[in-house]
């Protein structure tokens, strides 16, 4: 039977077999298992069929927890059905699984293993999620590499079925969900061969039927429960044979022999480590590299983790074992080792005769991702040698705090010659990530080389870099592991160079590729020192291509990806070049040609130009060029940021012990202001001669780089040279004072929403305006002094301020600077807003997405203090529950004061009567209230620290309570609509004074676009390829229906004025608002510098109401909602075809999207025709 | 029968055939026009931009942001066969051709000697029956000469003509000097007839905003005298057919244009504004006033004004400017 070799990664592999065995697919989106979801649906979309002939359902639901209830309804209903999970998703699949596992169901989840958020959310790979499920009652079986994930999928698919045992199939997140490697893929026949109709048929029977009916999900009582618990043991005793067997019949059909403990290494080996994941593989290498010098060690990899079986285990072991190191990837604090050390130590205790037991150390590694080598692996083999082996240790780490970790040499290494290693260091969207993978389907599925890629992106979502880790060779790849010494290096961004260092990687004699603005004689001289020495010292071969210029002339645009993919392969020899050429041709036709054939042309043009504008660089054997420092992080930083953040900027976090970590998550905020990162090579340029000082600039500005500032005349004594001012305009300012509009040139993304904004032109060239973008190098260092001047001017006095306006707001100073967001993000500036109007007293509870990682992604945060050191204090706790969070802030709020007010009625005699009737009646609705309260409070402090009663000191520690806080709850729509509505309803209900931002992109954004409640009709997202067939849930109704909510409806770049007003109004609101923030999204497919066009669209189109529900004007006898836009004035398409989102089902679907557009179109009217009603109405008068 | 003609050799019923406009994006709308008379419909244009832009705008905006971010590696599911650049157009040929039974001319619009010219053959395997070919070519660049001008359009359409076998119309902007002279060439480089004129888009300026703003202002029958005073010219001096466009809104337009010699009249303003009924009311018109005044059919009148056949032939060169201002001075 011949199988097709097909280059892919560990999710597909799973979703492969999942689909084809399969009748139900009940998901929801979480990193890293998303594109199993994704592919299955896509699949599904196009008609794909499971082995037995029909199209598996594919359904999102609204949490994991909802995806795991309907899982279990279909299979209880006789349905074959799985789901694709990780982390704080399949923990809250738990439930259920006690059900599935209790009733005897056959099912396979999914699992891409992922870190558990505990002192911080990681989206990376370990296994402490599955590990969380041991007690569910599910087999658990493990895959360490790509090809194992696909067999043992079938595997398990088989077994459950045979068994009526649930299994959890669990691999690592990202190091194998997300390495693409070459594997054999199952045939069709395969798939049917193991799996027994028969089982189907059984398993279908079971299912509640009225036909046939019986009950399930019985109360039971102490007299019974007990038994019945015990009933299923025999299906657990039977298991591990059962599982066997199905190995054995799949080794036959495929070759491919799999055992529930696997031995490897030395038939008499001494030493042995046991661990399953990937690190297996990585032991694995070792091991034949260590055994090949002489070492008598093993491995043992685990399959079956669950049931665990004492016999099977045992007899994989060889006996002249005397130490064993087990390695979990995870970290149970607190028990006496990690689950699988546990195990291992029981299962000698059980099965071998009292002191015949070898030693056994446990030990943790990898956990997040940690990078896991041959160098690791050998410390524990060597810690092994030791008569009194550490126990409980950890690797990979240095741990000077509690001295668990053992030392190993960092650069042992045990790949040989036969293996092709090249890294490829990218910006994040110029396509090195996607070209690459292209070059490993290339070299995988077109010659008889293994091949494996990996790749490592950046913690912030724009300007970002990308490592591509390529390993081509005749032999398995085993090494899930990073390149580290490499045979190819290519740079595909100049800038790179100045603050990584790259040429470190390269063997000596390697090839170093170069994408650089200079020609092949001048490149040489503007190389760093660092650069031109290391490329002599190790005579490294330098190619140079100018790829932005082959892309320009060849009408690619700025994507250098074809460029760069084929100077790889026409340099590297890893195919001859013309054969390669032909190959990377026939990929565009296969990647580019249902796009349009014009593109594939561009495309073949640019694979030639390559290749005449690529060169060898020949150059002098001096080093000439100039030093790059390695530290940016200026003097007078605080100690943390240089000791600990400037190394985890550098890139060099993995070299920090853990005495230089906080201890419990917590960090200091402020601190993105550390991190320049100078990625765009634009920035706005203010023209003072005809600026309006309208502040809009600033208002729109996501990442808070453009900023006004008025101050007295005098202080410009000391202004840098181009520092620019101007008189202010309004009367709110003095003779003696002028205004700056000032951009932090270093930190700008170039996104030119700003420019786009400034409703200025000057009157002799209209494409003049106050804001032009302009070539940031020259800029730079003159503009860096400029800022370093602005900031060190005094902010104005926040009372002085009318901060209703646009114009007042933003002259507050904003306390949410230079996010890791997206170029153009359309959140920000809302969360920016209410940091520069509430921030210096504000909690904010942020509900995990986007917002969560631009705003709690390390090495750096936006979240900024003022001069005072007051500021926002923000936390993240999950996806599912911030409403809920946020209320307990809220809860911790009002108890603190009014305790404070109890203790300080107590005190009055030493606080005085009247200070205290001051502090407990203060008006605090206004800036110049909170200011005077802020005065008493202190006031009140200074009196309580002399006092020498206890209550005092009680009252000092949450007197500050008795100033106004303002807790505010902010996430996306994924979150409001779908996974949290369950919360943010009951918060609506509580009528606390909390504040809620949903900032609305329509759309998951954090986790690549797949539909939510909120997206649109007509729109494309994932699970909902062929356009969303129904309207957005109207979350702002169903807030009004408590009618004792503030609700906001708001799109700043519609009405910018509107949306100030509502941010003042919700925060006023003595009880729950809900603002809901129109927000462009690079997932809307959209030319981000337009966006704020895109709300004004969205309102013009009706698609976006504007309104304000108070109900506070209810008690004043009005109708509490005002309508802030106006009808109708454009067709919905004037809107939705400028977006991709919309536009994309044109070219798919053409006749369904006329069908939706008109729908839309309707809908968007009849929704506000019906708000207009509504707002029209008589305010009802209740009689007393 | 005696409104019948022939357009580039293809038998029509009558002259009044749909100017490329937006009505043909709606395969009802064409099944309609063809119902109220229509003998051929032109297709909207398949522009150059759209080609080249649309195409790389879409794959722009697939794969724009994609491969970043650890979480988000891509925004958009990616699985479908997308109907990019001609492919709408092409499908809507096919259609357009299985709904109706009268002639689709194709349109291409485009100013370069790109691969967008290849369009024109996959335009001809779809089923279109002949092609306009609309060279939308104003030149802004002061070192561009009108010899240059003129040469991109005969070097287009001598690429065109290569490839495809069907017939092939060129559309004109009026801006030319020595207009007939550039019509033989266009006539020997193989054009089967000339469309006149093309309706460039006049710029405006919107003062409020300060921005440079392009409205879709629909035709005038005022603006019929521009073909017709050209058409009456050409007549006779050129084998190819004639085709006026812009400003035919009545049957009175028709006749003049007619007897300047027009082989068809085409129309698009007039069956926007009043739907495709107006070719029936038209056509009628037309008939009703053939026979008040006995003229048995249009091939009678057609190039019986033109510049060849009117007494006065000077009524067409600056003799008429001339005449105009002494005429006006003598009212003044």
């Amino acid at each position: 039977m011949s199988r097709k070799m097909v280059t892919i990664d560990g999710n597909e592999a799973a979703a492969y077999i999942a689909h084809k065995t399969n009748e139900v697919i009940a998901i929801y989106p979480i990193t890293p298992s998303s594109p199993m979801g994704e592919q299955s649906d896509t699949w599904s979309a196009l008609g794909q069929k499971n082995i037995w002939g029909t199209v598996p359902s594919v359904i999102e639901m609204q949490s994991e927890g909802g995806a795991a209830g309907a899982v279990h309804g279909a299979l209880q209903t006789g349905a074959l059905t799985t789901t694709f999970t990780a982390s704080q998703g399949l923990l809250l699949m738990i439930p259920n699984m006690y059900k599935i596992a209790g009733e005897l169901t056959a099912t396979v989840f999914h699992v891409s293993a992922r870190t558990i958020a505990t002192h911080a959310l990681s989206i990376f790979g370990d296994h402490s999620d599955v590990m969380a499920t041991r007690a569910t009652g599910w087999a658990m079986l493990a895959s360490n590499s790509v090809q194992e994930v696909m067999d043992f999928a079938l595997i398990s698919q088989a077994a459950t079925l045979q068994s009526r045992i649930p299994f959890l199939h669990f691999f690592d997140g990202f190091r194998t969900s997300h390495e693409v490697m070459k594997i054999e893929q199952l045939t069709m026949d395969d798939i049917k061969a193991m799996i027994d109709d028969e089982l189907v048929f059984a398993h279908r029977k079971r299912g509640l039927n009225p036909n046939n009916p019986v009950l399930r999900g019985t109360a039971q009582n102490p007299d019974t429960f007990f038994q019945s618990r015990e009933a299923c043991n025999p299906f657990y005793e039977v298991l591990p044979g059962i599982v066997q067997e199905t190995m054995d019949k799949f080794g036959k059909l495929t070759g491919r022999q799999y055992h529930l403990f696997d031995y490897e290494g030395h038939p008499e080996a001494e030493r042995v480590i046991i661990l399953m994941g990937s690190g297996a593989e990585t032991v694995d290498e070792t091991v034949k590299h260590m055994v090949s010098q002489g070492e008598k060690i093993g491995i043992l990899k685990v399959r079956l983790y669950r049931p665990f079986s004492i016999e099977h285990f045992l007899n994989a072991l060889p006996t002249s074992v005397k130490k064993i190191a087990v390695l979990d990837r995870t970290k149970e604090p607190g028990a006496i080792g990690e689950p699988l050390y546990q195990d291992i130590v029981t299962a000698f205790a059980e099965g071998t005769q009292e002191g015949s037991a070898p030693i056994v150390i446990g030990g943790r590694y990898g956990l997040s991702s940690k990078e896991f080598t041959p160098g690791m692996v050998k410390g524990v083999y060597d810690e092994l040698l030791k008569d009194m082996p550490k126990n409980h240790f950890t690797i990979g780490i240095v741990d000077d705090v509690s001295h668990t970790s053992l030392d190993y040499d960092p650069v042992y290494t045990t790949t040989g010659e036969n293996i092709f290693r090249g890294m490829f260091f990218g910006l994040g969207a110029d396509g090195t990530v996607g070209a690459n993978k292209n070059s490993i389907k290339i070299i995988g599925e077109e010659t008889d080389n293994f091949a494996q890629g990996y790749f490592v992106y950046d913690s912030k979502k724009s300007g970002s870099m990308t490592i591509s880790h390529l390993r081509f060779g005749n032999e398995n790849i085993q090494s899930t592991y990073l390149i580290r010494h490499s045979n190819f290096v290519a740079c595909h961004n100049f800038e790179f160079l100045k603050t990584v260092d790259i040429l470190k990687y390269v063997v000596p004699g390697g090839t170093f590729l170069l994408n650089s603005p200079y020609s092949d004689e001048e490149v040489w001289e503007h190389l760093p020192r660092n650069v031109q020495k290391q490329i002599l010292d190790k005579k490294v071969n330098i190619y140079n291509i100018n790829a932005l210029k082959v892309s320009l002339e060849t009408g690619m645009g700025k994507r250098i990806n074809t460029i760069m993919q084929t100077c790889f392969f026409a340099i590297s020899g890893i195919l001859p070049r013309d054969e390669a050429i032909a190959k990377i041709k026939y990929a565009i036709d296969k990647t580019y040609g249902k796009k349009g054939e014009e593109i594939v042309k561009k495309n073949y043009n640019a694979v030639d130009q390559t290749l005449a504008n690529l060169n060898k660089v020949e150059h002098p054997n001096t080093v000439t060029g100039t030093e790059v420092s390695a530290s940016l992080i200026p003097d007078h930083a605080p100690t943390f940021i240089k000791n600990v953040t400037s190394v985890m900027i550098a890139g060099l976090g993995d070299d920090l012990p853990v005495s230089a970590m906080p201890i419990d998550g917590t960090w200091p905020t402020d601190t993105t202001q550390w991190e320049k990162r100078n990625i765009s090579t634009e920035i706005p340029v203010w023209n003072a001669d005809i600026c309006i000082q309208c502040n809009k600039c600033a208002f729109v500005c996501p990442h808070g780089v453009i900023r006004p500032k008025v101050y007295e005349e005098e202080l410009l004594v000391n202004a840098p040279e181009t520092f620019k001012s101007m008189k202010p305009k309004g009367r709110e300012w003095e003779s003696s004072e002028v205004y700056s509009l000032q951009v932090a040139p270093e930190d700008c993304t170039g996104c030119e929403l700003c420019v786009e904004v400034c409703p200025v032109k000057d009157k002799t060239n209209v494409s003049r305006k106050a804001l032009n973008m302009e070539f940031q190098p020259p800029l730079r260092e003159a503009e860096k002094a400029n800022w370093e001047f602005f900031l060190n001017l005094p902010e104005a006095k926040r009372d002085r301020v009318k901060q209703n306006t646009v114009k007042g707001s933003q002259i507050l100073e904003p306390m949410f600077e230079f996010s890791g967001a997206c170029s153009g993000c359309g959140e920000t500036p809302y969360v920016k807003l209410a940091s520069q109007l509430f921030g210096d007293r504000m909690l904010v509870a942020n509900a995990t997405g986007c917002s969560s990682i631009y705003g709690g992604n390390l090495p750096t945060t936006p979240w900024t203090k003022n001069l005072d050191g007051r500021g926002p204090s923000w936390s993240n706790s999950l996806f599912e529950d911030n409403a809920e969070f946020g209320l307990g802030f809220r809860l911790t709020v009002d108890k603190h004061r009014e305790h404070a007010l109890e203790l300080a009625q107590g005190m009055q005699d030493e606080i005085g009567t009247e200070l205290f009737d001051a502090i407990r009646d203060a008006d605090q609705s206004d800036e110049p209230g909170i200011y005077e309260q802020r005065q008493r409070v202190d006031a009140m402090n200074a009196i309580l620290e002399k006092s020498k009663k206890r209550e005092a000191k009680q009252l000092l520690t949450i007197s500050d309570n008795l100033t106004k806080k303002s807790v505010w709850i902010m996430g996306g729509d994924g979150w409001a609509y779908d996974i949290g509505f369950g919360g943010l309803d009951h918060v609506f209900a509580s009528g606390k004074d909390v504040n809620i931002l949903v900032l609305d992109t329509e759309v998951y954004s954090n986790t690549g676009g797949q539909a939510s409640k909120a997206t649109p009709i007509g729109a494309v997202a994932k699970f909902a390829s062929s356009g969303k067939e129904t309207g957005k849930k109207d979350l702002g109704m169903i807030a009004m229906s408590y009618s004792n909510v503030y609700v906001a409806k708001v799109a700043m770049g519609a009405n910018d004025a509107q949306t100030v007003k509502a941010f003042m109004e919700a925060e006023a609101y003595p009880g729950v608002s809900i603002i809901i923030a129109y927000s462009q999204c690079i997932a809307h497919g959209i030319n981000m510098t337009k966006g704020m066009d895109q709300h004004k669209l969205a309102v013009d189109s009706g698609h976006w109401p504007l309104f304000r529900y108070n109900p506070l004007s209810q008690e004043q006898g009005k109708n509490p909602l005002s309508l802030d836009s106006k009808a109708p004035t454009i067709h919905i398409k004037d809107y939705i075809y400028r977006e991709n989102r919309f536009k994309m089902l044109t070219k798919t679907m053409p006749e369904r999207a006329q069908m939706l557009l008109e729908k839309a179109d309707r809908q968007a009217k009849e929704q506000y025709d019906y708000y207009q009603k509504l707002a029209k109405l008589e305010p009802v008068v209740t009689e007393n | 029968m005696k409104l019948s003609t022939k357009y580039m050799g293809m038998d029509l019923k009558n002259p009044l055939i749909v100017s490329a406009s937006p009505l043909s994006r709606n395969i009802d709308t064409v099944k309609k026009l063809e119902d109220a008379g229509a003998p051929a419909v032109v297709m909207y244009s398949l522009f150059e931009e759209e080609i080249y832009h649309e195409d790389g705008e879409l794959d722009h905006y697939l794969s724009h942001g994609s491969d970043s971010f650890a979480e988000s590696l891509s925004y958009f599911p990616d699985h479908h066969d997308f109907s990019a650049g001609p492919d709408e157009y092409l499908n809507q040929i096919r259609q357009l051709k299985e709904a109706v039974d009268i002639p689709i001319i194709a349109s291409l619009n485009g100013v370069s000697e790109g691969g967008w010219i290849e369009k024109a053959k996959m335009m001809e395997d779809a089923g279109a029956d002949a092609l306009e070919l609309n060279v939308y070519h104003l030149p802004t660049d002061i070192n561009e000469s009108g010899t240059h001008v003129k040469q991109v359009h005969l070097d287009i359409l001598s690429c065109v003509k290569e490839k495809v076998n069907i017939p092939v119309a060129v559309k004109l902007g009026h801006y030319f000097s020595a207009l007939p002279a550039f019509a033989r060439r266009m006539e020997e480089a193989g054009a089967d007839a000339l469309v006149m004129f093309n309706r460039f888009y006049q710029p405006d300026i919107d003062l409020k905003k300060l921005e440079v703003k392009s409205a879709l202002h629909l035709s005038t029958s005022d603006e019929v005298l521009l073909p017709l005073r050209w058409i009456a010219v050409l007549c006779g001096q050129v084998d190819m057919s004639l085709a006026a466009t812009s400003g035919v809104h009545t049957a009175e337009d028709v006749l003049k244009l007619t007897m300047a010699g027009a082989d068809v009249t085409m129309m698009a303003s007039a069956l926007l504004k009043f739907g495709p009924e107006h070719i029936t009311k038209i056509l009628k018109d037309i008939e009703t006033w053939m026979d008040e005044n006995e003229y048995e059919s249009l091939t009678q009148m057609r190039g019986s004004m033109s510049m060849k056949n009117v007494p006065d032939p000077g009524s067409f060169m600056r003799a008429n400017y001339i005449k105009m201002l002494q005429d006006y001075q003598v009212t003044v």
